[in-house]
């Protein structure tokens, strides 16, 4: 923020001097900055109090205009929330996920990204063939899923009897497993960029002199290219999780929400069914915030374990 | 893109046509993943019955028809949706650049009074997810102003891009000092010297920004989907996600159908990012992650 110095400020007249002083060299930032900042207000902070006002109300929808008495209920909605078997499941369906999910986003675009440093020939070919997923809809490509991992699908037809039974989307255990499969292949092209912007800042000379060391390929990885790309292991790790903590599309489409019986429901489709389907925008709202302080907490400590001391 | 070719330590390594030949397979495993969905949409949306068999990974004249193509746009209006779908991201992409350039031109050129307060504001809004605002923005912009089944209900939340405003910032900050004083000595105002002298200097970086926001919008489906009941505006994702979970049950050829109109769906994201793909690199990307 000290990058631009403060100015010598031209004295027209006294008047011009105090508002200098009040609002700055340059009051057209404020005037700049205006609409960004309503718009933060209205999108953003109105709806982050509101949401944290509902969830100690009894709030329900009403017509617009009508004036109706939200009656504060202190923790109910809370009680409610934590009482729900539907919505441990739905947490600890998302901790299976990201438990799948995260590890394996970082392991393949490391590797991914680390070859295609490498490579000379079909680079922008194979870079771009690699974000292909990130870039398309979400919708578009669960379509062809479905049809991927349907019961006589090609993947069980490749499998043949060992196939699952039931099939993968409609399988309690494995469900989620294959959504997490799904988010990891469509995000992966994205993840890869980052590491390869991190890799092409890993000076050469490091490599160079690891090898004089004695230091074979395996060893160099190692020691070399993991310790340089931490800043951006951190943040695949911190978007992963928080990508998946808000998970809705994929099990609200590709298990039919969140089939079989709540087996791949996540905190944010439940926020969906109760909040908008079932009415009780109360309770929604105190799931999202639990949802919210315990990715919070995961990013701490994820912070602290992956960023290394220097974060 | 900066291409960093092994160092010669490395080739003298002794190991290296079995690793070059290993990272080729890697390399091709990888393109072959992402890209055969892709290969499958196509066929699969082109096949009269749906052949799920391995044979039918490959195109066989006898059973190609272009009728799901057909049957997709009678359940789903696919031009319509296109349309809604590109009014929207047209709109999010305007206001992203309209107020990015002028929060981002404040705060990397200009001395004012809450510039710190602002910056961190930018930073902060983006760790908050969409989904904690789900619920209060639906009642506000639904119920509230009413502004349900609307180009402008779609559009409002997504208006801003704290994102793209640190990103402008970045690259404001990377123009030299001395241009801008030289315009101001000349005379010029602070909106012409953004116009005439800023903007041009960073209109790569505009591309970029231009080409990540258009994902967001074009292949959003949550709050369109919250806010659009009524199917004639409805943008493509939400309709043919509607599509999928309750119409084609009843389709003689659902596979094929929604194929087709995932097909659709995907075609013009996909060409944006082949025809630009030098504005989507590492390189640009990690610029704007650093900022």
């Amino acid at each position: 923020m000290t990058t631009t110095a403060a100015r010598d400020i031209p004295r027209h007249s006294p008047n011009r001097t105090r508002l200098h002083r009040v609002l700055g060299a340059n009051p057209l930032g404020i005037a700049f900055s205006a609409p960004y900042l309503v718009f933060v207000a209205i999108v953003f902070a109105i709806p982050f109090v509101s949401s944290i006002w509902m969830s100690f109300h009894d709030f329900f929808f009403s017509a617009p205009g009508a004036d109706v008495d939200h009656a504060f209920v202190g923790l109910a909605n809370y009680q409610a929330v934590l009482t729900d078997p539907a919505v441990w499941q739905a947490f600890g369906n998302v901790g299976v996920f990201l438990l799948i999910n995260v590890p394996l986003t970082v392991v393949l675009a490391l590797l991914l990204a680390f070859q295609l440093n490498r490579v000379v020939h079909a680079r922008t070919f194979l870079r771009v063939s690699f974000y292909v997923p990130y870039v398309t809809a979400s919708v578009a490509v669960v379509a062809v899923w479905l049809f991927l991992f349907g019961g006589d699908g090609l993947v069980n037809q490749l499998l043949g009897p060992i196939a699952p039974e039931p099939s993968w989307l409609v399988n309690p255990v494995l469900a989620m497993p294959t959504i997490a499969l799904f988010v990891t292949w469509k995000q992966l092209g994205f993840y890869i960029l980052l590491y390869l912007a991190a890799l092409q800042n890993v000076p050469k000379e490091l490599y160079e002199s690891a090898a004089t060391d004695g230091a074979g390929r395996l060893r160099q990885f190692l020691s070399v290219t993991i310790p340089s790309v931490r800043p951006a292991t951190l943040l695949v790790v911190l978007l992963s999780t928080v990508t998946g903590a808000n998970l809705f599309t994929e099990p609200y489409l590709l298990t039919a929400g969140g089939g079989p019986n709540g087996a791949s429901a996540s905190p944010v489709l439940l926020v969906y069914q109760k909040g908008i389907e079932q009415g009780t925008p109360d309770v929604a709202a105190a799931i999202g915030l639990i949802l919210v302080v315990l990715v919070l907490i995961i990013a701490l400590l994820q912070r602290k374990f992956v960023g290394g001391e220097n974060s | 893109m900066t291409t960093t070719v092994g160092s010669p330590v490395h080739r003298t390594n002794g190991l290296t046509r079995f690793q070059t030949v290993l990272r080729g397979v890697v390399l091709a495993l990888g393109a072959v993943a992402f890209l055969f969905p892709f290969y499958y949409m196509i066929i699969g949306s082109l096949q009269a019955e749906p052949d799920s068999s391995l044979a039918g990974a490959f195109p066989n004249p006898a059973n190609l028809t272009g009728e799901n193509y057909v049957e997709i746009n009678e359940r789903i209006d696919l031009l319509r949706g296109l349309v809604n779908s590109g009014v929207f991201t047209a709109g999010v992409i305007l206001c992203t650049v309209v107020f990015g350039v002028l929060v981002g031109y404040a705060l990397a050129v200009l001395q004012w009074r809450g510039r710190g307060v602002t910056f961190a504001l930018a930073l902060l809004v983006q760790v908050v997810p969409f989904q904690l605002l789900m619920i209060p923005l639906y009642v506000l912009i639904a119920r509230d102003y009413g502004l349900s089944d609307s180009y402008l209900g779609m559009i409002l939340p997504f208006a801003i891009n704290s994102a793209a405003v640190i990103i402008f910032r970045q690259y404001f900050l990377q123009l030299p000092r001395d241009i801008f004083e030289a315009a101001r000595i000349d005379g010029a105002g602070e909106l012409r010297l953004l116009w005439n002298v800023a903007l041009p200097l960073v209109r790569p970086a505009l591309l970029t920004v231009v080409l990540i926001t258009f994902i967001g919008p074009w292949n959003e489906f949550l709050w369109p989907f919250l806010i659009t009941k009524d199917a004639a505006l409805q943008p493509l994702a939400v309709s043919l996600a509607n599509y999928i979970s309750n119409v084609a049950a009843t389709a003689s050829n659902p596979f094929g159908a929604t194929l087709a109109g995932a097909f659709v769906l995907a075609v013009p994201a996909v060409t944006l990012f082949i025809v630009f793909q030098r504005y989507f690199t590492s390189t640009d990307l990690g610029s704007g992650v650093k900022g």
